[in-house]
C-alpha cells in the first residue's frame, strides 16, 4: 500500500514537471488578477461610501433621533420617528417572513424533498424574485389597507415580509443544502429522530448562511420606498400605534431628496447614512453572534 | 433512515417522541403559508391584468407604442430595456462578485481585514435605491456623457458599434443604469456565493491540496463546481434583483419610450416604467401594468430556467460530494 | 434570536398608549406637498391637539385615494372630473388651495436672459427646433449671441400634474402640438430624456449644457436654474415671479365648481404658465371632530397660510379667490 501510495505520488510530480512551472506561473497571475478585480470594486464602492459620508455627516447629530422633520423651508430638526417607524415595520416583516421562511425551507428540504408542495414553493418563490417592490406594495394596499381603511404599520410591515420572503426562503434552503450529507447520515446513524437531526444539527450548520440571506433582505426591506408609501405612507409625528400611518426612513430620504430645499435634502443625505450605519450594525451583530463556534 | 416516533433508550429522549410529528406539522404549515400567500399575490397580479391579456394579447410584448391617452399600450422598447440592463449588469458584476467572494473565502488576508471587507461589501446592500440613483446622477451620469462624446466621435464609422454607441447621448441611459444596477447587486452575489465557499467541507479542499493542485485549480475545479448551486442561486436572485429594481432605474435611465439599440441613449425598463407611471394609471393603464408585472415574473422563470440547466450540468460533475 | 422579542415589545408598548389629538391625514399632488407640511406644522404649533399629516403620492394616486376613503383629504393638481366626483359616496367639495408658476429653465452658459417667443417654445419642445442659434429663437433675443448647441430637451418621465399643465398650455397655443403630442399626466414627447420628479428635470439642466425643461418655479428658483421669459397672449415677455404669477391668477375667471385652468391667460403682465391645485374635501364627514378640525385647518391655510407661500415658490391666493373658497368651504359638513 505504502509503495503504492508514494509511487502514485511521484507519477503526479513527474508527469507535471513540465508544466509545473507554468501552473505556478498560472497561479500567481490569477492571484494578482482575483486582488486587481477586487480593488477595481472597491473603486465605486469606496466612492458611494465617501460621497454618503460627504453629505450626510454634517447634520448628523444626536438631534436626529430625537426630533421631528423639519418642514419645507424650516431648519434644524431630526428624524426619530422616522427610525422608529424603519425600525418597527422592518421588525414587523421579518417577524413574518422568517419563520415562514426558514420554516418551508425546512419543510421542502428536510422533510419533503420531493413532494408537490415543495415543489409548490420553490417556483413560487423562484417567480417572485424578479417583483418590482411597487407590487408587494399594492398587493399589500388591496388587502390591509382597504380591508382596515386606512394606512398603517402592520400594512407597511406585510408589504416588507412579502418582499423578503423569496429570498429568505431561497437562501435558507441554499443553507440547508450546503450542510454535508454526511452530518444527517451520522445523526441518524446515532439514533436521532429527524427533528433532533434538524434542530440540533442541520439547522445550528446552516445558522450563518441563514442569516447572511436574512440580513441581505432585511437590508433591501430597510432601504424600500415603493412598497411603504402605499402602505405605510408617512407621518410627521411620534409614533402611537401600529394602526396609523407611520414614518419611515425610506420615505423620508424620498421625500426629502426630491424638494428643492437644500437643507431638507441634506436631511435626507443624513438620513441614508443612518439608515446605512443602523443595517450594518444589525448585519454585524446578527452575524458574529450566529457565526459557527 | 430516519425513525420518527421511535421511543429512544436512556438518557431520558422520550420527551422528543411525539417531537417529529409536531415539527414537521410546523413546518408543513408554514410551507403551505407561503405558497398560499405568494400564490394569492401571483393571482391577483394575473386577475388585474387580465383585462389588459384579453384585448392586446401577445401583440402587447412586440408593439412598441405606449399611450396612454390613446389607450395603446406595448413594452417591447421596456422589455429590451430590461434584458439589455440586467444582462451588462450580471456580466460585470458576476465576475467581480466572483472574485471577491473568492478573496474572502481564501487566506490571501489575516481574518480582520477579511471580515471587515467582507461587511463593507455588504453594507452596500444596505444603501436604499434613491441613494444609489442620487449617487449616480452626481458621479457616474457625468463620466458615462464624457465616454459619450468620445465614443460618438471614434465609433461612428464601425459597423456594429455605431449602432450600440449611437446618439442621442446625454448621461442618462442604459448605460448608465447598467453600471448603477452591477454595484447594486454586487453583494447579493458575494454574499451568497462567499457563504457557499466557506461551506464547501475543508477535507475537499485539503484533498486537493494533497493531491499536488495549485490553489486556483483547486477553486476552479473543486470548489467552484462544489459551491456552484449557491452561486447560481445568488446569481439568480442578483439578476431578479437587477430585473425589478425600479427607483434607482427609474432616476437613471432617461425614460424614453422609444426602441432604441444604443447604449448611450435614453431608454426604459419594464419596471421603472412600472415606478413611473403606477401612481397616476387608472383603467386600462393599471392593467397595462399589471401585464408588465406578469411578464416580469415570466422573465423571471426564464433565468430560473437557464438557472437549473447550469446547475444541472455542474451537478454531474460532482455528483455525490457532500 | 432576541431582536423580534424585543421588537415585539416596543410595538405593544406603543398601541398601548395613545393621545388624545385629533390626526387628519391626506395625501395627493406633490406639488403643493412642501406647503401643506408647512402648515400641518404651523397649525400643529397653534392647535398642538390637531396633528395633520400630507404625504405626496401623486395627484391621480391622491385621487384614488381619496374616493376609497382612506384618507381625510386628498390634493390634486388636476382637481377631478365629473366622473371621478361620481364615485364619491360622501360627496366632493373643490377648494383651490394655492397656486404655482411652471418655468421653461435652461442651461446655457453665458445667456442669461433668454427671452421664447411661443414659436421658439413650442418648437423646441416639439422637436422641430433642434440648435439654440436657430433663427426663431434669434428673433426674439435680437444682440444676445446663441451658441451653436443641440438642444437638449428634459421631460417629467413620471405621471405629473406639471407635465398635465404645461402640455394643456402648449396645446392651447399650438394645433400641432395638440395633435402630435396632447396633453395628459404623461405624453409622447418627441424628444429629448425624461427625469424622475421635479428634481430629477432639475438635475438634468443643471449636468448639461444645451439642456432645457419645464419644472416648477419653486425647484429653478432654489436652485439658480436660469428661467426663460415667455411670451404671453399680450405679445409681452414676462419673467415668472410672484407678481406676474397673482397677475395669472387675477385674470381667471371662475366657474362655480371652481375648477379652472388658465391655459392661455389673457393679461397683459400676465405669465403664461401657473396652475392652481386643489384640496378634495368629502362633503359629508361623519366623525365630528374630525370635521371641526379640518375646517379649522383648511380655513387658516387660506388665510394665515397663505403668508408662506411666496417663501415656498408658490403664488399667494387672490382675495377674490380666498372668499369663493370659504363660500365653499362653509358647505362642507
Amino acid at each position: 500500500m505504502e509503495n503504492t501510495f508514494t509511487e502514485n505520488l511521484d507519477f503526479f510530480r513527474g508527469a507535471n514537471a513540465a508544466g509545473s512551472a507554468r501552473r505556478s506561473a498560472g497561479n500567481r497571475l490569477l492571484n494578482v488578477a482575483c486582488i486587481l478585480l477586487a480593488l477595481l470594486t472597491f473603486v465605486p464602492l469606496v466612492s458611494i461610501l465617501i460621497l454618503l459620508l460627504e453629505k450626510g455627516l454634517p447634520l448628523l447629530s444626536w438631534d436626529v433621533f430625537t426630533q421631528l422633520p423639519p418642514a419645507s423651508g424650516m431648519e434644524g430638526g431630526g428624524f426619530g420617528n422616522a427610525v422608529v417607524g424603519t425600525l418597527v415595520m422592518v421588525g414587523l416583516a421579518l417577524v413574518l417572513a422568517v419563520p415562514l421562511g426558514v420554516l418551508s425551507a425546512v419543510y421542502a428540504n428536510e422533510y419533503a424533498p420531493n413532494s408537490r408542495l415543495a415543489h409548490a414553493v420553490r417556483f413560487v418563490a423562484k417567480l417572485l424574485t424578479g417583483i418590482p417592490s411597487i407590487i408587494c406594495g399594492v398587493f399589500a394596499y388591496a388587502v390591509v389597507v382597504l380591508t382596515t381603511g386606512h394606512f398603517s404599520a402592520w400594512a407597511g410591515g406585510v408589504a416588507l415580509s412579502l418582499l423578503t420572503l423569496p429570498t429568505i426562503f431561497l437562501t435558507a434552503e441554499q443553507a440547508l443544502i450546503g450542510v454535508p450529507k454526511a452530518y444527517r447520515e451520522a445523526s441518524y446513524g446515532l439514533g436521532a429522530t429527524t427533528f433532533q437531526t434538524i434542530w440540533r444539527i442541520v439547522l445550528p450548520d446552516a445558522l450563518p448562511a441563514i442569516m447572511t440571506g436574512i440580513m441581505l433582505a432585511t437590508a433591501r426591506a430597510a432601504g424600500e420606498t415603493a412598497p411603504l408609501i402605499f402602505t405605510a405612507l408617512f407621518s410627521q409625528y411620534w409614533m402611537h400605534s401600529i394602526q396609523e400611518p407611520t414614518a419611515s426612513l425610506s420615505v423620508l430620504i424620498y421625500n426629502f431628496s426630491s424638494l428643492p430645499f437644500a437643507h431638507q435634502v441634506q436631511m435626507a443625505w443624513t438620513a441614508s447614512l443612518v439608515l446605512v450605519i443602523l443595517v450594518t450594525i444589525a448585519n454585524v451583530t446578527a452575524q458574529l453572534a450566529f457565526r459557527k463556534k | 433512515m430516519a425513525r420518527d416516533s421511535q421511543p429512544t433508550e436512556a438518557g431520558g429522549i422520550k420527551v422528543f417522541r411525539r417531537g417529529p410529528d409536531f415539527f414537521r406539522l410546523i413546518c408543513g404549515v408554514a410551507a403551505v403559508a407561503t405558497v398560499a400567500t405568494l400564490a394569492w399575490m401571483i393571482g391577483e397580479i394575473t386577475w388585474q391584468s387580465w383585462p389588459a391579456i384579453a384585448k392586446f394579447g401577445a401583440g402587447f410584448i412586440v408593439n412598441n407604442r405606449w399611450m396612454p391617452s390613446r389607450e395603446i399600450f406595448g413594452v417591447l422598447p421596456f422589455l429590451i430595456g430590461t434584458g439589455v440592463t440586467s444582462f451588462i449588469a450580471i456580466l460585470i458584476s458576476l465576475p467581480l462578485g466572483l472574485a471577491i467572494a473568492i478573496f474572502l473565502s481564501e487566506n490571501f488576508l489575516p481574518p480582520p481585514i477579511r471580515q471587515t471587507i467582507r461587511f463593507t461589501v455588504e453594507m452596500l446592500a444596505a444603501i436604499p435605491s434613491v441613494v444609489y440613483g442620487l449617487w449616480g446622477i452626481f458621479v457616474v451620469v457625468p463620466i458615462v456623457r464624457e465616454f459619450g462624446i468620445w465614443a460618438l466621435a471614434h465609433f461612428k464609422h464601425t459597423p456594429v458599434l455605431n449602432t450600440l454607441f449611437a446618439p442621442p447621448a446625454y448621461g442618462t441611459s442604459t448605460l448608465t443604469a447598467s453600471l448603477v444596477l452591477a454595484l447594486m447587486i454586487l453583494p447579493t452575489i458575494t454574499a451568497i456565493s462567499r457563504a457557499a465557499l466557506v461551506t464547501v467541507p475543508p477535507t475537499l479542499r485539503e484533498g486537493s491540496y494533497a493531491l499536488g493542485a495549485t490553489r486556483w485549480e483547486t477553486i476552479f475545479r473543486v470548489l467552484l463546481p462544489t459551491a456552484a448551486p449557491g452561486i447560481v442561486a445568488a446569481s439568480i436572485l442578483a439578476l431578479g434583483r437587477a430585473m425589478g429594481e425600479t427607483m434607482a432605474v427609474a432616476m437613471l435611465i432617461g425614460n424614453s419610450t422609444r426602441l432604441t439599440w444604443s447604449l448611450l441613449s435614453p431608454s426604459g425598463t419594464l419596471a421603472s416604467l412600472l415606478a413611473n407611471q403606477f401612481g397616476e394609471a387608472s383603467g386600462l393603464q393599471v392593467n397595462s401594468l399589471m401585464y408588465t408585472a406578469l411578464l416580469l415574473m415570466l422573465l423571471t422563470l426564464g433565468v430560473n430556467m437557464v438557472g437549473e440547466v447550469v446547475l444541472r450540468y455542474t451537478q454531474r460533475q460532482t455528483a455525490g460530494i457532500r | 434570536m432576541k431582536t423580534p422579542f424585543s421588537l415585539a415589545l416596543v410595538v405593544l408598548g406603543l398601541v398601548s398608549s395613545s393621545q388624545a389629538a385629533v390626526q387628519l391625514s391626506g395625501a395627493g399632488a406633490s406639488f403643493p406637498a412642501p406647503l401643506y407640511q408647512r402648515w400641518a406644522v404651523e397649525y400643529n404649533k397653534l392647535h398642538p391637539d390637531v396633528q395633520v399629516n400630507y404625504q405626496s403620492v401623486g395627484s391621480g394616486a391622491g385621487i384614488k385615494q381619496f374616493t376609497a376613503g382612506t384618507v381625510d383629504f386628498g390634493a390634486s393638481d388636476a382637481a377631478m372630473t365629473d366622473a371621478q366626483i361620481a364615485k364619491v359616496s360622501k360627496g366632493v367639495v373643490l377648494v383651490p388651495a394655492t397656486a404655482g408658476s411652471i418655468v421653461i429653465a435652461y442651461n446655457l452658459p453665458g445667456v442669461t436672459d433668454l427671452k421664447l417667443s411661443r414659436d421658439a417654445y413650442v418648437g423646441i419642445f416639439l422637436g422641430k427646433i433642434t440648435n439654440w442659434n436657430d433663427p426663431v429663437i434669434a428673433k426674439a433675443n435680437p444682440g444676445v449671441k446663441l451658441p451653436d448647441m443641440p438642444i437638449n430637451v428634459a421631460y417629467r418621465s413620471d405621471g405629473s400634474g406639471t407635465t398635465f399643465v404645461f402640455t394643456k398650455h402648449l396645446s392651447a397655443v399650438s394645433k400641432d402640438f395638440a395633435d402630435q403630442v396632447g396633453s395628459d399626466t404623461t405624453v409622447p414627447w418627441p424628444v429629448g430624456a425624461g427625469g424622475k420628479g421635479n428634481e430629477g428635470v432639475t438635475a438634468l439642466i443643471k449636468q448639461a449644457p444645451g439642456t432645457v425643461g419645464y419644472v416648477e418655479y419653486g425647484y429653478a428658483a432654489n436652485n439658480g436654474l436660469a428661467m426663460a421669459q415667455l411670451e404671453n397672449k399680450s405679445g409681452k415677455f414676462i419673467k415668472a415671479t410672484p407678481e406676474s404669477g397673482m397677475a395669472t391668477l387675477a385674470s381667471v375667471v371662475f366657474p362655480p365648481n371652481l375648477r379652472i385652468w388658465p391655459e392661455d391667460p389673457t393679461g397683459a403682465d400676465a405669465y403664461p404658465i401657473a396652475t392652481f391645485t386643489w384640496l378634495l374635501l368629502y362633503q359629508q364627514n361623519p366623525d365630528a371632530a374630525k370635521l371641526a378640525a379640518l375646517k379649522d385647518f383648511v380655513k387658516w391655510g387660506l388665510t394665515d397660510g397663505q403668508k408662506f407661500a411666496p417663501e415656498l415658490g408658490y403664488i399667494s391666493l387672490p382675495a377674490s379667490v380666498v372668499e369663493k373658497d370659504m363660500a365653499a368651504l362653509d358647505t362642507v359638513k
